[in-house]
């Protein structure tokens, strides 16, 4: 078990160490940084100086290193566009997606789960074929395109709900804003998390389908059949639980894929997001905000990708069983 | 004369042959059997053709500004209140035919998503050939790399990659080349789902006699590589290709419908989304709508051929 997850944490390691190789060489050749700070009307003079005190001048080893020991304490320098420090730029954006990527995750939970639960339950049903339409319909739809039709349908043409923007939001200590305590926030939440969870749905559904229909074939399900248990606890207490290991996986892997997708979603709905920021910074060719960013990235990955490796533990004991026993 | 006419014949007979011999496969006899794969099929080869021949489906040629009225802008589609039939799906801001744009549109779509699914297939099919065959240090390097890359969404690989090459060309430079840029940013965020699979049928192949004859021949290890395993581990290739061409198809409209993508002087179906979704609140639906419902059909249309496939070639894959 020790030795698994040292291996696993030294894999994290290497990645983000390589991950920061390139964000190092992003930052170092993509554009000149100096060029960029000065203006290009600087005298070849200031350019000289400037490089030298940042540093820019040493061999490149030496830059690489000065380059993580900043980056470990918070300082990934100035936002060419903001000219603010990028690691305050993407702290203000990150309540904003946090929140839009946990509702939307909740919600492709809830309905997701449930819908693959009951096509698997019932597969010849009217009720399930209908649901394996609309599944394929929602992997299909790109997810601005979903935006817009809600857009279309809630905000122009009922008037219902804003098209843009997060509400009312609160303040919760220094650094975190909520829009999830305001009605007007709540409202607005409402349809970008419908529209990054509509993949998800889709997905999830499918995904508990398939691994309930293969759970459901079973000896050990049959057997509780058998024994007389009465269908519903057959179904959910030992058919759903054995599909949550793989569902667990796919929720934390997607769970990255929605901050990806929140890209999307944040500039159709004017979200103000990392999402945001980041489509912005790569407009303007903001490389300080775009390294640091796939430093962020990289982070929050390898951290999803960690946990959920110790969940799979938590929830099935026969991995830790096979792994302490190296049966397997 | 007449060996013009019998060599005619003969590539007739061979053309005719080879039909014959698809019509008795056993996936054309899936095909049958399946009303919703042969539907898939229709639409997707529907797309295909005006696609490819914009200018003979187009009613409009709308890059021609001359043909262009602005009295004819924002008019609705025909059904509507002040609707035309000139105009069946209403026109746009400046007066352009909505029908004949989604058409021109679908044309970059289509030569975009089709190009990087090629591009990305001959990457992760080499990689993956080279790193099944030779193994070691050279192995663990590309799949390494598969790992790191896989922790990311195929989104941001590309709309980062979209990034990089942006900032490495220049502004200028990116214009000109905007549509290889996107192509190559798209065919980088999907090699490794071919390389995983080839570098797994590649190990098991590559064991094979025939692979080892073939090597004590002491034939070229390129031509191994190509001609002797290739064609054993392409089935699965075929399919996650048709999968990955949907995902294309919509990455291509995302990175499009953010600005990233393709320029205005060559609309695709996602910038004509993009310039649609501003008149959206204004009330002019038509100009957004339509394309985007184009975009969603094909999509669909590719999925479903792509699950076909994936059931008649490939059940393992499922």
């Amino acid at each position: 078990m020790i030795v698994y997850l040292s291996q696993r944490l030294g894999q994290t390691v290497l990645v983000l160490a390589a991950v920061s190789l390139l964000a190092f060489l992003m930052f170092r050749f993509l554009g000149d940084p100096v060029v960029a700070i000065l203006g290009a009307n600087s005298t070849g003079l200031q350019r000289d100086e400037l490089r030298r005190q940042m540093g820019l001048d040493g061999p490149l080893p030496l830059q690489f290193i000065d380059y993580v020991v900043s980056m470990l304490r918070g300082d990934f320098g100035l936002s060419y566009r903001l000219g603010q420090p990028v690691l305050r730029v993407l702290a203000e954006r990150v309540p904003a997606t946090m929140e839009l990527a946990l509702v939307g995750m909740a919600i492709a939970l809830c309905i997701g789960i449930p819908a693959g639960v009951y096509t698997a339950l019932r597969p010849d049903g009217l009720l399930s074929r209908l649901t394996m339409a609309a599944s394929l319909v929602g992997i299909s739809m790109p997810s601005f395109f979903m935006g817009m039709l809600l857009i279309f349908i809630f905000s122009v043409t009922l008037g219902w709900l804003p098209s843009f923007g997060r509400g009312e939001t609160v303040r919760l200590g220094s650094l975190w804003t909520t829009g999830l305590l305001t009605i007007s926030g709540l409202k607005a939440i409402l349809m970008p998390a419908i529209t990054i969870s509509v993949f998800q749905i889709a997905m999830i559904m499918r995904l508990v389908r398939a691994q309930m229909i293969e759970a459901l074939r079973t000896d050990f399900v049959r057997f509780a059949r058998a024994r007389g248990l009465p269908g519903r606890a057959v179904n959910l207490r030992h058919a759903l639980a054995n599909t949550l290991v793989p569902v667990v996986t796919v929720v934390g892997l997607q769970l990255g894929s929605i901050i990806g997708f929140a890209v999307v979603t944040e500039t159709v709905f004017q979200w103000p997001g990392l999402g945001l920021l980041f489509l912005q910074s790569v407009a303007a060719a903001d490389i300080p905000v775009l390294s640091a960013f796939l430093v962020f990235i990289a982070l929050v990955f390898v951290t999803i990708n960690f946990l959920t490796d110790l969940l799979y533990v938590a929830i099935d004991p026969r991995i830790r069983l096979s792994d302490k026993g190296g049966i397997a | 004369m007449s060996a013009l006419s019998t060599s005619a014949r003969s590539r007739w007979g061979r053309l005719s042959d080879a039909a014959r011999r698809w019509i008795d496969s056993d996936l054309a006899r899936d095909f049958r059997s399946s009303p919703v794969a042969l539907f898939a099929l229709v639409v997707v080869s529907l797309y295909v053709l005006a696609a490819s021949f914009p200018s003979l489906v187009a009613p409009h040629p709308v890059f021609d500004l001359s043909t262009l009225d602005f009295a004819d802008a924002f008019r609705p589609p025909a059904w509507l209140e002040g609707g035309s039939w000139r105009f069946v799906l209403g026109a746009d801001d400046q007066g352009r035919d909505v029908l004949s744009a989604i058409i021109y549109g679908l044309r970059v779509s289509l030569f975009v998503s089709v190009a990087a699914v090629a591009l990305s297939v001959a990457i992760g099919v080499s990689l993956g050939l080279i790193a099944g065959f030779y193994g070691g240090w050279i192995d663990s390097l590309i799949m390494r790399v598969a790992d790191v890359q896989l922790t990311f969404p195929a989104m941001l690989v590309a709309v980062l990659f979209d990034g990089l090459l942006r900032s490495a060309f220049g502004e200028q430079a990116h214009q000109r080349h905007a549509i290889s840029i996107i192509i190559v940013a798209i065919a980088l965020s999907g090699w490794v789902q071919y390389a995983r699979t080839v570098r797994g049928s590649t190990l098991v192949v590559s064991r094979h006699n025939y692979v080892l004859a073939a090597r004590m021949m002491g034939q070229p290890t390129g031509f191994i590589l190509f001609r002797h395993i290739l064609p054993n581990v392409a089935t699965p290739v075929f399919v996650i290709a048709t999968i990955q061409l949907a995902v294309a198809i919509i990455l291509e409209a995302t990175l499009s419908f953010v600005g990233l993508g393709v320029p205005p002087t060559q609309p695709s179906l996602g910038t004509l989304i993009r310039v649609g979704n501003g008149y959206l609140l204004s009330g002019e639906w038509w100009l957004a709508m339509f394309p985007g419902f184009a975009l969603l059909f094909l999509v669909l249309a590719v999925n479903l051929l792509g699950d076909f496939l994936r059931d008649a070639l490939n059940p393992s894959l499922k």
